[in-house]
């Protein structure tokens, strides 16, 4: 075995728009996660009283079910005589040649829905910790609750934020059930290559570096969160 | 759920909110239950397809509802591929629990008993832990394979153990370091005063009180090892798990009785879980 460097600008320069893509696909799932789930994050801490438990469990649920499995599941619902599409074209709220299987749209759907609750799983823990004494003095201090949850709230909460959006967009960025199942085999991701490279093409130089980068990119994030956060570690919230 | 008022401390350190008004009454109440809805929706779907009758001649899963029947889960063994793809993923998730729950076990052990004069190294094995969680999963495939391949080892069910004790341990290690971190170590000085040597007090003492993070440490790695689609997938070779058979089953149509496997399991997660649930309220 000799180093040799040149592959991993090769693959890079081959494949980067596999890159482009994945990392498109996985920031608008991530950002759709966010979204949905602080809300219900939100409602568990302050409100979740004795049902917290509960309510958790439920956030679990997918899990209890194997991913593939899942994934199969909305190939089914998504497919073009499926629950969703024939409910829409019923309505004429689509137009009758609408599809969604083989889209982008059904990759992010199918990567939202997949990793929903490692996205609120995180933002959970950091709401849950905000001490409910600081936000009775906002509140004693005459804030309003628009105000007590931009000022106070929602800076407690950046961490969390931070953390979620990680643990979410990393495993969603390396991830090709999703694009194999429901993407077809337009919005290639780069997951799927590297599968391809490893066990069909059997090209381990350029997976390994592919896989490098992909290392390197998810490494990059962590970094950037303890440089930016502080000491506090991610682990915290896993 | 338990009645006795001495349960709630909660209210004592924690004092509600004030001011649930509108918003955390009604709204909030109902969007949260659209998105558990939503997160239990596909679920519902596979436990009522896995009752749909098949009228064409290939028996594979079709969206026609074409009326009940018990059929798939009288026949649930039909399908030997199958079958002995799910008997193959529970051996290999029982096996690989079993040495990641030891191994992850000792690992957080020493990871909060000894520091760096002692134990050389101790940062970097905590990087490499948090690291093998924070990867996506694809990296850790393939990295195996490679590594695999490199050493000339065959892939089967021995790559498969080695492969999920790998991704399994840190799990482990994270939660019993964490039941760990509470530990109180004049326990066990009280038992060497009382003349216990090593290994009775770590077998009378340490590991009873670890015992509830060493269990749900297994939990999670058995359930990690169940569900593993993507290492397996890289290092599986000839002998194939449940959700690889699945997958490759899928690309030419799914039998039903797919839906039925993945149907007993959901119910057989969902007790364990409401029964541990049960048992940590007890020991609060």
């Amino acid at each position: 075995m000799t180093w040799n460097w040149s592959e991993l600008p090769h693959v890079v320069n081959m494949y980067h728009p596999q890159f482009i893509t994945s990392l498109i696909f996985a920031a608008i799932a991530t950002l759709i996660d966010l979204v949905i789930s602080f809300p219900i994050a939100y409602w568990i801490a302050f409100y979740g009283g004795r049902k917290k438990n509960f309510f958790l469990i439920m956030l679990l649920v997918p899990f209890f079910v194997s991913f593939i499995i899942r994934t199969l599941v909305w190939e089914f619902i998504l497919s073009n005589n499926g629950i969703v599409l024939t409910f829409l074209k019923h309505n004429h709220l689509a137009p009758s040649n609408f599809h969604i299987l083989g889209t982008g749209l059904a990759v992010i759907a199918g990567l939202a829905y997949n990793y929903l609750p490692f996205t609120a799983l995180p933002l959970y823990v950091a709401l849950e910790r905000i001490d409910r004494r600081v936000l009775n003095a906002a509140y004693d201090l005459y804030a309003n609750r628009r105000v007590a949850f931009m000022r106070v709230i929602l800076p407690l909460t950046i961490p969390g934020i931070f953390a979620a959006f990680l643990l979410t967009f990393i495993p969603a960025f390396g991830d090709y059930v999703n694009q194999e199942i429901l993407g077809g085999t337009s919005n290639t991701m780069i997951g799927t290559v590297i599968q391809n490279l490893f066990l069909i093409d059997s090209d381990y130089a350029g997976g390994a570096s592919l896989s490098v980068v992909l290392l390197l990119i998810s490494l990059l994030g962590i970094w950037l969160y303890a440089r930016l956060l502080g000491s506090r570690t991610i682990e915290e919230y896993l | 759920m338990s009645t006795i008022p001495t349960n709630d401390t909660s209210t004592v350190s924690e004092p509600e909110l004030r001011r649930p008004r509108h918003f955390g009454r009604f709204l909030l109440p109902t969007y949260s239950w659209l998105v558990i809805a939503y997160l239990v929706f596909p679920i519902v779907v596979m436990v009522i397809y896995s009752f749909n009758r098949v009228i064409s001649g290939l028996q594979l899963v079709s969206f026609a509802w074409n009326g009940f029947t018990f059929q798939w889960y009288r026949q649930w063994s039909n399908i030997p591929g199958l079958t002995s793809a799910f008997w193959l993923t529970l051996r290999l998730a029982i096996v690989s629990t079993l040495i990641a729950t030891v191994l992850g076990t000792l690992l957080a052990i020493a990871l909060v008993r000894y520091r760096p004069p002692k134990f050389r190294g101790k940062g970097g094995i905590e990087q490499i832990l948090f690291l093998n969680i924070a990867a996506p999963e694809i990296v850790m495939g393939a990295s195996l394979l490679g590594l695999f391949v490199t050493f000339n080892v065959a892939r089967g069910f021995l790559t498969l153990v080695l492969a999920h004790v790998m991704f399994s341990i840190a799990y482990v290690t994270v939660t019993v370091r964490a039941r760990l971190a509470g530990f109180d170590l004049s326990l066990e000085e009280a038992a060497y005063d009382l003349g216990a040597n090593a290994v009775s007090t770590f077998r009378l003492v340490t590991l009873p009180l670890i015992m509830p993070g060493v269990l749900a440490g297994a939990l999670m790695a058995f359930a990690l090892s169940i569900d593993d689609f993507v290492t397996s997938n890289f290092v599986s070779g000839s002998s194939v798990p449940f959700p690889v058979w699945v997958y490759g089953a899928s690309r030419v149509g799914t039998p039903p009785q797919v839906f039925v496997f993945g149907t007993v399991i959901f119910m057989v997660g969902i007790v364990f879980a409401v029964l541990s649930l049960g048992l940590s309220k007890k020991k609060a």
